[in-house]
């Protein structure tokens, strides 16, 4: 399910995210990339620098927003003036879709602007599909709820996560941004099955997926985003394909921000996990021998095509 | 805290009782304290709500939130007031922001807006700040200014029909929202830019050997004796400057932006002021685009 109604029907393929160090690099060289996710609160602002790079982008690239303040999970109502921001936002971009966390992070007015987990129970579920249809009515644009890492679960919580997650996305009738790396540090946190995870929510409503670095402590992971993606997140995420379909994938590299080609390099990386969802439906079960010939050739040409 | 959470109030009782928690300030050695506002300890109020796993206690579950919080809300702290920093030094610095952001903490989605209080909480609070309490408050504002003029809206720019139309008596203007305009006591300009180069030399070498603290790094920037000056912080083409004004110039401008007629706010200039400087003023503001239509 390449394009379904929760990512506008689109097929975007492989993007990154817009951060300020690769700035100069994307606006004088123009490198080839398939779509660019921005940090809606980035732009959120009334003029200067960031909507003038912005509009920049938006004259050679596609742009989706992604944001991490709307907190869906807060019992608090939406904040108007909020929405009516970012709704100029989504007007200026033209996102096909917009995404943001499954969690809370602010209580009264209070903001925290952390992502913080939510308590898994059927009214929290009910609020929180609740707001999100609020604010997909008023933006006029579809949704992707993701689901965050989390390093606390709580005595109050009536389910699982993902049964919490297909609830909220059920009720709303929106769409998931699957984050398989938050989906491996929560199951290492928590101590469950991440393959569970995957196979439990509903695959339909997938429209977009993330995939990210993680720091491992002696007593938890933690999800930094500063890191190349770890081999158990590309299990998941070759998993993941398998079962929603290619999907519009996006690469998070937050912190310690290497070179724009080192960053573009990884999240073409997981050309070969598409690659090989493509050949598993033509060849069935010879698509791993296939695939691995296949991406060979994949790699040069994605460089030279940013050269260009 | 309700044991089942059945219902919004309820959800939010919940949340509020997690954010006290995370927006608690941290105890020695950056962790969480070990005791609630209530005098019980913080392990049996984190049980109460927060499940153990087979590696963390609740309290330490929570604890990485508590942490997490201020880690992040301090840094940005940081990289907004790099030269309220170096006014009162790094210790000093960081007891002022949890001070502050315990009194206000963030009430904006964005964390652009977390010093939109602080000259005021200086004014209120002097202990945190003494004895630089004035040169503190000067740069709180300078540095808030710099916020303001990097991402503050511009509204279209007051044109020559706009001077014709109407009569300096009737016609209001506007600064753009992205400026502005302060008094000062101290070359607050001055040493900003100052700790920036300093800031940027310090960057540099720390990129470009990983050893020991190079002389860049210990260099401390003198605080500014007073020295009286009035200065717009604005941006041009989309880059932040700090332009020095005269003080009848200044004067002008503060009128205007106070919704003063063109008429009143050239008065305000003050007598020694000739036609041909406010002529000066007023075709280089325009060129600059600092006047607009009021809303
Ligand atoms: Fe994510």
């Amino acid at each position: 399910m390449p394009a379904n109604a929760f990512n506008g029907r689109t097929d975007y393929g492989i993007g990154i995210g817009l951060r300020v160090p690769h700035y100069a690099h994307i606006l004088e060289r123009k490198p080839v990339v398939d779509w660019f996710e921005i940090i809606s609160e980035n732009f959120m602002c009334g003029g200067g620098r960031p909507l003038e790079v912005l509009d920049r982008i938006l004259e050679q690239y596609r742009v989706v927003q992604h944001g991490v303040s709307l907190y869906f999970g807060s019992a608090d109502k939406p904040d108007r003036e909020h929405l009516k921001r970012l709704k100029a936002l989504v007007k200026r971009t033209k996102t096909p879709w917009i995404s943001d966390h499954l969690c809370w992070g602010s209580v009264d007015g209070t903001y925290t602007h952390d992502l913080l987990p939510m308590p898994y129970t059927h009214a929290a579920a009910k609020r929180t599909a609740e707001k999100i249809r609020q604010v997909r009515d008023y933006l006029e644009v579809p949704i992707c709820v993701e689901n965050v890492s989390s390093y606390a679960e709580f005595h109050a919580s009536e389910m699982t996560e993902w049964e919490f997650l297909t609830e909220v996305v059920e009720r709303a009738d929106c769409g998931i941004l699957l984050d398989v790396n938050n989906i491996y540090v929560s199951s290492k946190n928590h101590a469950f099955n991440p393959y569970d995870y995957l196979n439990g929510v509903p695959h339909h409503r997938v429209g977009q997926m993330h995939i990210a670095g993680h720091t491992k402590f002696e007593k938890y992971i933690l999800d930094t985003h500063d890191h190349p993606v770890l081999d158990p997140v590309w299990q998941l995420y070759a998993h993941a394909t398998r079962l929603c379909g290619v999907t519009a994938t996006l690469l998070e590299w937050d912190d310690r921000i290497p070179s724009f080609n080192e960053v573009h390099d990884e999240a073409l990386k997981a050309n070969t996990f598409i690659a090989e969802a493509h050949l598993r439906q033509a060849y069935g079960g010879q698509a791993s021998t296939v695939v691995k010939a296949k991406a060979a050739q994949r790699q040069p040409r994605a460089r030279r095509a940013r050269a260009s | 805290m309700p044991a089942r959470l059945d219902s919004t109030s309820d959800l939010r009782s919940f949340q509020r009782l997690m954010k006290d928690a995370v927006v608690r300030p941290l105890g020695p050695g950056y962790r969480m304290q070990k005791r609630w506002r209530d005098g019980r300890p913080m392990a049996d109020v984190a049980a109460g709500f927060v499940r153990p796993n087979d590696r963390l206690t609740a309290f330490e579950r929570l604890e990485i939130y508590n942490r997490m919080y201020w880690f992040r809300i301090i840094d940005s702290f940081h990289e907004d007031c790099p030269g309220l920093r170096a006014v009162l030094g790094d210790r000093k610095f960081d007891r002022l922001a949890v001070a502050y952001l315990t009194k206000h903490p963030s009430r904006s989605f964005t964390l652009r807006n977390l010093c939109s209080h602080l000259e005021e909480f200086i004014r209120a609070e002097p202990r945190w700040t003494a004895p630089h309490t004035a040169l503190a408050r000067e740069v709180a504002r300078f540095e808030w200014a710099q916020t303001m003029g990097f991402d503050e809206a511009a509204r279209p720019v007051a044109q020559p029909a706009d001077f014709a139309r109407t009569e300096p008596g009737r016609l209001r203007l506007s600064l753009q929202p992205y400026i502005t305009l302060l008094e000062l006591a101290y070359p607050v300009d001055r040493f900003v830019i100052a700790v920036k180069k300093r800031d940027t030399l310090r960057a540099e070498a720390s990129n470009a050997t990983t050893s020991g603290p190079t002389a860049a790094r210990k260099r401390r920037v003198a605080r500014p004796r007073r020295e009286r000056c009035w200065v717009a912080v604005h941006r041009v083409d989309n880059v932040l400057y700090y332009k020095r004004l005269e003080p009848a110039a200044y004067r002008i401008l503060a009128a205007l932006r106070d919704g003063q007629t063109l008429a009143r706010a050239v008065m305000a200039g003050g007598r020694g002021v000739t036609p041909a400087q406010v002529q000066d003023w007023f075709a280089l503001w325009a060129k600059l685009g600092w006047l607009c239509r009021r809303k």
